[in-house]
């Protein structure tokens, strides 16, 4: 993706946006076409296969699969348009309900693990890349590739056999019943609305619930934080204007933090945007880890439910949501280097 | 090709520091799970599917003693037994998908790259869409096609994994091939009648190709994370084709509670290792063969004392 | 402590700025180490300017490196370098660390890659100043930055803006005004102007001129064209496989050349009154291996059987020249037979550079 170097802040915004619009309609395709190829008919897998014939073709009639694939394709297209992300078979509700009504919990835990990730990634990240081939750095890479290998499922294993019942932290759900029973759904985001309450038992009580699989979830993600600002501060650190500086003798501590640190994490910023579609993936092993009531439990559950319209709709869903982060994470880059601005 | 043994050992020689010791422990490492994969039949006390010996049955959830190692899970099956035949796995699935991945990623990255033009502008769209996925989503989808197809077996679960890393070696490939191919050494080829074919396979092939091991190294350690996940959900390998470590971590999540360690201690920590082996591995790979991230070890500087090649003070000269 | 006061010595020295004696700069490899400097000495005084000339890979560079501590890992200096007369080489890192800045400065040769890009100007030049002076207002460090700015010719109005939006000349403009803005004593260019046009070299050469007559501050300037050397250096030193093989004043070396090695240098640099074109056949030796005796002697078209494996001694002209040539003498260190001429094996095109 080429950047207009005569352009400025609006105009590359504008072009930036408009990119959005092939890479959606890119991914959607794709969706639609993996999802079609599959062989043995999805009507009749997801209704068990227990149907009679004529229901069966009732059904199929119904959810339009008689048409030819062109057709199917453009309707589907002109849902998305309409923001219409289908039904689901099994249980017959709109897509966009079951994202209301679970996307909350993904995304609070989501974001929350994201923010581990980045208060214990970027500073060990700084610290190896400063102390390079010492004790520190080894030990941090260390840390980092082994929060990378251990796979959550294993660490939430660990976590609920040794370390929950110590603390008393819960490792199911993402609140007790009383809390759920309590607190008023205005956002659809149980943290959000608990404070919202103002009740302070039923925030502790969320609280609790999200430590475990937003600390498991973060601590997977820092291993790549780590790795990333460690190798870009590397090469910041050889940069001819870094040598410039110590040429003039500024205070070896201040070349680090004022020239190294800060012109590492400038591509840095762009390249943690992107990991929040990590995030997600790593969302629905957490999910099914520690029992949390999101969009990855109801993806697997649909999945083995053979439930192609409500899989269509959560991907189709997961898909536009990660064009639009990084819309918003190249514009943010854009804010922050100066050179992209003019 | 003589200069091959050197550019295997140059790595070890020319390096100092931590790459070097990463590259040799997570070879140890990996050379210790191949071995398993590969002698599993020989070195597994139990088939992986076995619940009783001789009729006598196992016990359910038995403690690790000295017939069982590692003990036993709730099916009856020997733990340790299951750690090696998911070790025959692990390496056979990703061996498999990584294989794959070359094999389809390398060729249509390089004829890509090479011709342009509108195949090229989709394909690379294309590519970017699907590695801008979620990885892991992604295996989940095309699993959940596959196995419809093929079943849950090794291959289908390798196919799935390959749809998820080959754009990252298309991408590579391709992005290489484009600036590789304005090289001034591929014009002079063209100006003595080499056809597209010639140049692609002779000229280009060898210079785009060094960027492949260390994302092979790389991608298996992913697919091994990828792999496990996909079998703790239940969606990858059928527990009647293979052992599977994802498959047993998910059945030793109940046992958590009640104090039962050894069904989910022992292929979690197997994932573990293997994963960190191959990512030392790769990791140390790229730091050898990256020549800004390299650390040479360098000789120290003697210099002889002086008085032995003597410098006397500047003479007057008669002329 | 104003600025004036921090960077005025507090007792006046009367000798060379810069002394160097016998400083060898040896580069670590994994193959055996670089001789890049082998050997060098020379006086630099308050307001000298020093041509430090050869071809690529002579050692230049390094030298003006090894002056200012700017060195790889794995290199090792030895020898003394007395500036103001302490020795630069035995204080400890963190003191000699201290002089840069205020007391050595270095303009580097290539300026787009030395600003740092998310940095403006203004904050390049603030944090230089403060560095070395902690206590001076806001005001007072704006001030002493746009002074130096006047002096380079570059307008307050651009004081705020951005490294990039700034063109290669303007660039090194404002890397010579960083330098200097502490008024150090002693200045090492790194060749400043090989990357910039023709105008614009002659542009940043008459700055350096300028401020050659107006600061008091004593000029290191590598290169190698002979041209920039005749504008605008006092002395000059031809340097040679690690060597200083001979150093004067500009007049005297240009005009009256010793070394063989001067000589062809001096004819092959091409102006507008040439018409054959000429070269020295060959290559620089390898320095990690160098040729005994004399390091020019494979190439050297004049060369004894003494230059084979005796080195030259240093020998001083009247003229106030030095040279390292047996061809200057001394005589009585010459062994019989010694002047004849040597065979030199052929050299073969593949030996070019």
């Amino acid at each position: 993706m080429t950047r207009s170097s005569s352009g400025s802040l609006p105009r590359y915004i504008l072009q930036r946006t408009m990119l959005v619009i092939p890479m959606i309609w890119v991914l959607l395709t794709i969706v639609f076409l993996v999802l079609r190829v599959a062989p043995g008919d999805p009507v009749s897998a997801a209704l068990g296969g227990q149907v009679d014939p004529a229901a069966l073709e009732q059904r199929r009639e119904a959810l339009g699969f008689n048409k030819p694939l062109i057709s199917q394709y453009w309707d589907y297209l002109s849902s998305v348009l309409r923001l219409d992300f289908g039904t689901t078979f099994t249980d017959n509700q709109p897509v966009l309900n079951v994202i209301r009504d679970n996307g909350g919990a993904t995304l609070s835990l989501t974001v929350a693990a994201f923010f581990i990730a980045l208060v214990l990634g970027i500073p060990l990240g700084l610290i190896a890349g400063r102390t390079r081939d010492r004790f520190p750095d080894v030990v941090i890479r260390l840390f980092g590739i082994l929060t990378y290998a251990a796979p959550i499922f294993f660490v939430g294993f660990l976590l609920q056999a040794y370390v929950a019942s110590p603390l008393g932290l819960p490792t199911s759900g993402d609140a007790s019943p009383i809390t759920i029973f309590t607190v008023k759904p205005h956002t659809h985001i149980l943290l959000i609305d608990a404070f919202l309450s103002g009740d302070s038992t039923a925030i502790s009580d969320v609280l609790k619930h999200l430590i475990l699989p937003a600390a498991t979830l973060g601590l997977l993600v820092s291993g790549v934080f780590i790795r990333l600002v460690r190798v870009n501060i590397l090469q910041t650190m050889q940069s001819d204007y870094v040598e410039a500086a110590e040429a003039r003798g500024i205070d070896r501590g201040k070349v680090t933090r004022r020239h190294a640190f800060r012109n590492a994490l400038v591509p840095v910023v762009t390249v943690i945007g992107l990991q929040f579609a990590l995030l997600l993936g790593g969302a629905v092993l957490t999910e099914s880890t520690f029992n949390w009531p999101g969009l990855g439990q109801k993806l697997v559950k649909y999945i083995n439910d053979r439930d192609y319209g409500a899989v269509q709709g959560i991907i189709t869903i997961f898909a536009v949501a990660i064009v639009l982060i990084s819309l918003l994470v190249d514009i943010a880059n854009a804010l922050i280097d100066p050179r992209v601005r003019y | 090709m003589r200069m091959l043994p050197a550019a295997i050992t140059k790595p070890f020689t020319q390096t100092s520091g931590f790459a070097r010791w990463m590259l040799v422990i997570g070879i140890v490492i990996t050379a210790v799970f191949i071995i398993c994969a590969l002698f599993a039949p020989w070195l597994a006390p139990y088939g992986f599917a076995q619940s009783s010996v001789d009729g006598v049955r196992f016990t359910k959830l038995g403690h690790p003693t000295g017939g069982h190692i590692f003990g036993t899970n709730d099916l009856f099956f020997d733990v340790f037994s299951r750690i090696i035949w998911g070790a025959r796995t692990a390496i056979e699935v990703v061996f498999l998908s990584i294989l794959f991945c070359i094999v389809i990623g390398v060729p249509l990255g390089l004829v890509s790259g090479y011709f342009g033009g509108w195949p090229d502008r989709i394909l690379v769209l294309v590519m970017d869409a699907l590695f801008a996925f979620p990885s892991f989503l992604l295996a989940i989808v095309f699993s959940f096609l596959l196995v419809n197809i093929l079943g849950g077996s090794v291959i289908a679960v390798a196919l799935s994994l390959t749809a998820i890393y080959v754009p990252q070696y298309y991408r590579v490939v391709r992005n290489t091939t484009v600036s590789a191919k304005e090289a001034t050494y591929v014009e002079a080829a063209r100006a003595i009648g080499a056809t597209d074919g010639v140049i692609m396979r002779r000229y280009l092939f060898g210079n785009v190709v060094q960027s492949v091991p260390v994302l092979g190294t790389l991608n298996a350690a992913d697919a091994i994370l990828t792999l496990a996940g996909l079998g703790f959900l239940g969606l990858g390998i059928q527990p009647t084709d293979a052992a599977e470590w994802g498959f047993d971590l998910q059945r030793a999540l109940d046992d958590a509670g009640a104090g039962v360690w050894w069904t989910g201690l022992y292929p979690g920590l197997a994932i573990v290792l293997l994963v960190t082996g191959l990512t030392l591995v790769g990791e140390g790979l790229n730091e050898t063969l990256n020549p800004t991230l390299r650390r040479r070890r360098l000789l120290p500087v003697v210099m002889p004392s002086r008085g032995s090649a003597g410098h006397p003070e500047a003479k007057e000269s008669a002329r | 402590m104003t600025l004036q006061e921090a960077t005025t010595p507090v007792e006046t020295f009367d000798g060379p700025v810069i002394s160097a004696q016998d400083v060898r700069v040896w580069y670590g490899t994994t193959r055996g180490a670089i001789r890049a400097v082998d050997g060098v000495s020379f006086d630099l005084a308050a307001g000298e300017t020093l041509g430090l000339v050869g071809e690529s890979g002579c050692g230049k560079s390094t030298l003006g490196r090894g002056l200012m501590g700017l060195l790889p890992e794995g290199a090792k200096r030895d020898g003394r370098v007395l500036f103001k007369g302490e020795d630069i080489l035995s204080m400890s890192a963190r003191d000699s660390y201290q002089l840069r800045g205020g007391e050595m400065g270095m303009i580097f040769q290539e300026p787009l890659t030395r600003l740092n890009p998310l940095m403006r100007v203004s904050e390049h030049f603030e944090e230089t100043i403060k560095q070395h002076a902690p206590d001076l207002s806001k005001r007072e460090l704006r001030e002493r930055a746009l002074e130096v700015l006047r002096l380079i010719g570059i307008p307050p109005t651009r004081y705020k803006s951005y490294p990039h939006e700034f063109s290669g000349g303007m660039r090194q403009r404002l890397m010579i005004a960083l330098a200097l803005v502490l008024r150090p004593a002693f200045i090492v260019a790194d060749e400043p102007t090989t990357a910039l046009d023709v105008l614009v070299e002659a542009q940043i050469i008459a700055i350096l001129n300028d401020l050659r007559q107006n600061f008091d501050t004593a000029m290191l300037l590598i290169t190698h064209n002979l041209g920039i050397v005749a504008e605008a250096c006092d002395r000059v030193a031809v340097m040679y496989a690690g060597r200083i093989v001979e150093q004067g004043t500009v007049r005297e070396v240009f005009g009256n050349p010793q070394h063989p090695y001067t000589r062809e240098l001096l004819r092959s640099t091409i102006s507008l009154s040439t018409t054959g074109l000429n070269f020295i056949p060959g290559a620089p030796p390898d320095l990690v291996d160098p040729p005994s005796g004399c390091r020019f002697h494979p190439r050297c078209p004049e060369a004894m059987k003494v230059c084979l494996d005796h080195d030259p001694v240093p020998t001083r002209a009247a003229s106030g020249t030095e040279v390292e040539c047996w061809l200057a003498g001394p005589d009585e260190l010459v062994p019989t037979g010694g002047t004849e001429r040597a065979e030199q094996k052929e050299l073969s095109l593949a030996d070019e550079a």
